[in-house]
């Protein structure tokens, strides 16, 4: 059994949660999705998701619970993470597009803008090709979305979308890390929660 | 660890992406309510390939509250306290001119606060801002709109314009939250295109009774539907003022199908958890944190305690941080003459 955990301090926590298990039964892979919200909920655990919600809060309520520093173990360790939206910005190493500091897991060979896009006016849906998945474009459901803009050591980007023009890149991906600026958890398309999956049964 | 109160539903497993199709097909097969003038901005449905970004569809409408839930979001009449606010984590702020407390106090007619001052807060914050319009005034939300407010809430907090209509929120490319006391109105402001329900409560009283009867009732009326037969169902649908499809969903899926906070008299972290625990998604936080003597304090500890509401030594904790004596007053309910209720504006 896979055991997926999600940490469960804030945001789209049911949304991964229903993905996990739908992305499990499409592979006919024996996976749960379990949350995560103190340490000793990370023991056994085979991959990580960081779901998409304030970075900021998740980040102090992560540090509060003590939680912060054991998910980067973990992760540095090895574990296959996906993060989506904020869980991109809690992963990146630096961070543009912030007031004053914010507690982050640092792991990611990246930068990110937080609120690259513009507001939740600003917010929209794109279809766009991912490198390492099949099929169809992957609809990408951008909520007040961060950017990828730097990346270096091992990172890499796997997806990138024209707005106005300019190539923005939108999913990472070094070593078994994946961060996406979307919200795949929200389209029903499994594809991506199938890979972390399949990375994690290696 | 706290069991959920029998309050909250068996969930059923729905995808997000099942909701927003439902609003769609919702949109194009009543005619009824083309008639009514409601989702006839949202017919269209979205092409099978999107080729260029695509603002203000109901995904990205219906999506936004979904990175709140489980957060905190905060009340602030000018930047000091959205910097204070953000800085104990939470989720977004909402720009008042007043508190509720104070606009209690102040009578008269209440209106969406000073564009200057959300202007500056939104240039200062990086977490999202929220600000309240009233109910029915198209123009305070067009105008919101226009600066790039993250979510409106057309609140009866402020004194409504129009007694007979809410605003069509189908119109614009933000979304919108709005209160509810019971079921049939939570429906009704779905309908009209609301992307998040919160309790209505009482406003500015710092007693979180009526947010509990509320978010009762609302759960209660859920588990009801869920018992009832097609034929009932559709009776309720026609009571309520609101698509049988909607109505049938809700009882299908055991909750609101958007995400639902609770609001009106939150006012300690222990308020903030007995919210969750009762089955709300996220909580408002009104005149509790700047009416209190301990406002920094106060707001760190209503966000830890929200997000770890089923854990005792969490809540515990939590409470730990604030001083009871340092809570804002309260006002008695049962103090107030029936025309001081907000709760009873626009249903």
């Amino acid at each position: 059994m896979i055991r997926v955990g999600i940490i469960a301090l804030q945001g789209g926590v049911a949304e991964h949660q229903h993905m996990v298990k739908l992305a499990a039964e499409k592979i006919k892979t024996q996976a749960e999705p379990v949350f995560v919200r103190k340490d000793n909920d990370l023991k056994n655990i085979d991959a990580i998701i960081v779901p998409g919600g304030e970075s900021t809060t998740m980040g102090i309520l992560a540090k509060r619970t003590g939680l912060l520093d054991k998910i980067k173990e973990i992760i540095l360790d090895g574990t296959p993470t996906l993060g989506t939206c904020a869980g991109a910005i809690l992963m990146a190493k630096k961070l543009l597009g912030i007031r004053g500091k914010q507690p982050m897991l640092r792991v990611m060979d990246v930068e990110v803008h937080r609120n690259y896009f513009g507001r939740q006016r600003e917010s929209f849906e794109i279809d766009l090709n991912i490198d390492f998945l099949e099929g169809p474009p992957f609809r990408g459901i951008f909520i007040r979305a961060p950017a990828f803009t730097d990346f270096w050591n091992g990172a890499k980007s796997a997806a990138s979308i024209s707005v106005d023009g300019k190539k923005v890149d939108v999913v990472a991906i070094e070593e078994s890390m994946i961060a996406t600026s979307f919200h795949p958890e929200l389209t029903g398309d499994t594809r991506i929660h199938e890979y972390l999956i399949k990375l994690a049964k290696k | 660890m706290i069991k959920p109160s029998s309050y909250h539903s068996g969930l059923v497993d729905v995808g997000f992406n099942e909701i927003v199709e439902f609003f769609y097909r919702l949109a194009e097969a009543t005619d009824k309510l083309k008639e009514e003038g409601l989702f006839s901005y949202q017919t269209s449905p979205l092409p099978e390939r999107i080729t260029i970004p695509t603002r203000g569809t109901i995904s990205v409408k219906l999506g936004f509250p979904v990175y709140q839930k489980g957060g905190v979001v905060m009340d602030v009449t000018n930047v000091e306290q959205a910097e204070i606010a953000e800085d104990a984590g939470a989720v977004a702020v909402m720009v008042l001119d007043k508190l509720p407390y104070d606009v209690r106090r102040s009578g008269g007619v209440a209106r969406m606060a000073d564009i200057k001052i959300i202007e500056e807060v939104m240039e200062t914050i990086t977490i999202p801002v929220m600000a309240k319009v009233r109910i029915g005034h198209y123009m305070e939300a067009k105008i919101l709109e226009q600066i790039g407010v993250d979510m409106i809430d057309e609140s009866e907090v402020l004194t409504p314009v129009d007694e007979k209509h809410h605003i069509n929120k189908w119109m614009f490319n933000i979304p919108f939250i709005n209160g509810a006391r019971e079921l049939g109105e939570a429906l009704r402001r779905i309908t009209e295109g609301a992307a998040m329900i919160r309790t209505k409560g009482e406003a500015g009283t710092g007693n979180v009774a009526e947010a509990v009867r509320h978010m009762k009732i609302i759960m209660k009326d859920i588990k009801l539907l869920g018992r009832m037969s097609e034929e009932e169902r559709l009776r309720k649908a026609r009571e309520y003022g609101v698509p049988y499809q909607l109505v049938d969903l809700t009882a299908k899926l055991g909750r609101l199908p958007i995400v639902n906070f609770a609001a009106g008299g939150i006012a300690t972290p222990a308020d903030a958890a007995l919210m969750m625990w009762l089955g709300a998604d996220g909580i408002f936080v009104g005149s509790g944190i700047f009416k209190s003597q301990d406002p920094p304090e106060r707001a760190t500890a209503i966000v830890l305690a929200t997000s770890m509401w089923n854990d005792p030594e969490y809540i515990a904790e939590a409470q730990r941080m604030i001083s009871e004596q340092k809570s804002m007053m309260g006002i008695d309910i049962k103090q107030l003459k029936p025309e001081e209720l907000l709760q009873t504006r626009g249903v």
